[in-house]
């Protein structure tokens, strides 16, 4: 039984991670074709030279840096104040976000947008999908950095309180300081779906805000293109920099 | 407790303005009729909602449901034992554990992309098959529900592993061990102690595969072909190409109520996350 379960493991962590790596392998292949021919960097040399690739990949950084950020100090506040006492609206709503279809909601916002442009004079661009960004990230900031508070002892704050601290003083010098390892685990959470999203993007960009996940998305269904496995394998590759990056950083 | 207030007033704006204010359009629009021009115009009808039922529709929601359905069970019976290998690994538990997590965290746009490199005509399977001689035209593997189904189960199967690692986690030991002392095959232990033990992590893993597979778009967009039409592409349809925004929006309202109903029917209590 025990053996068993072992060799079945085996083929199932290779139905996890091999479709990846094959990616990875052929975007060294010099061939267009999934027959292996020699080593080469040409394909990557193609996305060095992609202007379109290059610009995306911009657009998707400071989407994703400027979106993590306000949804990491925003959904912390509002763990901390949830914790503090409960609020059925709000939990409510965000329970909705994290449970709508992302096509309900790229189309519902894009609704919005579209219905608020005939009063202003506003287009749909970077700032929209950042505001849609924020918005879908901030439930999960705030369910990591509440699960992190419940295992908080509330007597560390009264005592600060009762030592002489203001209720800011306390949650900055006291809690803040515990809650760091889940603010860290929700802003990386954050980044990630930020940076891969595609759906809610794609209905909610502009012109102007194409990321690399529309242009990827594009570049998929026009079919296989070997420059597109090695911007994959270069995303790939740069994520999983990062998640070791904040695996380190945790531990220390 | 002006304080708390004052933390969660961003959040309360930012729920209202990118969660309920575009819920309350779709409202209001899947209430209204199709502009000439795309857009919305008065009067006022229920007949987005009765087109729901027009056996076009009401079959790309069957499929759906069946698509779902088939990619949940088929990413339970792959997840059980591979749960059940994580929680029986003893110190590897947490090596073991991440390697299911590690998908996650890449790209899901990629790893669908990873899987139309290898099933595609002139893709690796296909180039191996037939190197093996085994086949020799190429099989088409790719855009059909099978594809669907691989791609979903691919993306899902860790959101089905978790759930079902943290109850057998917790199953107690002494309890396999009783019914072996009483008589009980492995098989036996497995049907009728470990399985009905599982109930609240196999309920967890099914509603967290089953729902989000309902609603996807890009899975069955990239995978599926032009036969494997799903909610999610109808939604998308109706918002992009076909400009009937009171439409997609009854779509959108429909499909948000099946998942709702879906959740709630699910949940027990003390297994709330916020």
């Amino acid at each position: 039984m025990k053996r068993g379960l072992a060799v079945y493991a085996v083929f199932a962590y290779a139905f996890l991670h091999v479709p990846l790596l094959i990616l990875a392998v052929f975007s060294f292949n010099s061939s267009r074709f999934a027959v292996w021919e020699r080593f080469s960097l040409q394909w990557y040399r193609a996305v060095a030279h992609d202007g379109n690739l290059i610009e995306s990949s911009l657009n998707s950084l400071i989407i994703a840096i400027v979106a993590t950020a306000l949804a990491t100090i925003i959904g912390t506040l509002a763990a901390y104040g949830l914790w503090k006492r409960g609020s059925a609206w709000l939990s409510g709503s965000m329970y909705l976000s994290l449970v709508t279809p992302e096509i309900v909601t790229g189309a519902s916002l894009l609704a919005l947008f579209q219905w608020v442009f005939r009063f202003a004079h506003l287009r749909l661009g970077m700032h929209t999908v950042i505001l849609a960004h924020v918005g879908f990230s901030l439930a999960y900031v705030v369910v990591v950095v509440l699960a992190r508070l419940r295992s908080y002892d509330r007597t560390l704050e009264e005592a600060a309180l009762d030592l002489g601290a203001t209720e800011l003083g306390a949650f900055y010098r006291v809690t803040l300081p515990y809650l760091v390892p889940a603010i860290a685990a929700a802003a990386m959470l954050a980044f990630t779906v930020s940076i891969d999203d595609y759906v809610i993007t794609s209905l909610v960009a502009g012109v102007d805000s194409q990321t690399l996940p529309m242009v990827i998305y594009a570049m998929a269904r026009r079919g296989v293109n070997p420059a597109l496995n090695a911007v994959s394998t270069l995303v790939v590759f740069g994520l999983g920099m990062l998640i070791m990056l904040s695996e380190r950083l945790r531990k220390t | 407790m002006k304080l708390r207030n004052i933390f969660l007033a961003p959040t309360a704006i930012l729920m209202a303005v990118t969660m309920l204010a575009p819920l309350a359009i779709i409202m209001v629009y899947s209430l209204l009729t199709r502009g000439a021009y795309g857009g919305v115009e008065l009067p006022w009808t229920i007949e987005n909602f009765t087109r729901l039922w027009d056996p076009v529709y009401a079959v790309i929601f069957l499929r759906s449901f069946w698509i779902a359905a088939v990619a949940t069970a088929l990413c339970l019976v792959l997840g059980f034992p591979l749960a059940m290998f994580i929680a029986r690994s003893g110190s590897r538990k947490n090596l073991y554990l991440s390697l299911v997590i590690l998908p996650f965290w890449t790209s899901f746009l990629i790893r669908t992309y990873a899987w139309m490199f290898l099933l595609r005509d002139t893709g690796i399977l296909n180039s191996l098959l037939q190197a093996l001689r085994i086949i020799r035209e190429p099989l088409s593997l790719l855009y059909n529900d099978g594809a669907v189904i691989l791609g979903l189960v691919y993306g899902f199967l860790p959101f089905m592993v978790l759930p079902l690692y943290a109850t057998l986690e917790r199953l107690d030991p002494s309890l396999l061990e009783a019914a072996a002392d009483l008589g009980a095959r492995p098989r036996d232990t497995l049907v009728r102690v470990t399985f009905p033990l599982c109930a609240p992590g196999i309920r967890a893993g099914a509603i967290l595969v089953f729902v989000p597979c309902l609603g996807t778009y890009l899975t069955s967009d990239l995978l599926g072909g032009s036969k494997t039409v799903m909610i999610g592409n109808l939604v998308q349809n109706q918002f992009t190409a076909s400009r009937d925004w009171p439409f997609g929006a009854a779509l959108s309202l429909a499909l948000m109520a099946i998942a709702m109903v879906l959740l709630f029917a699910a949940r027990k209590r003390g297994e709330e996350m916020l």
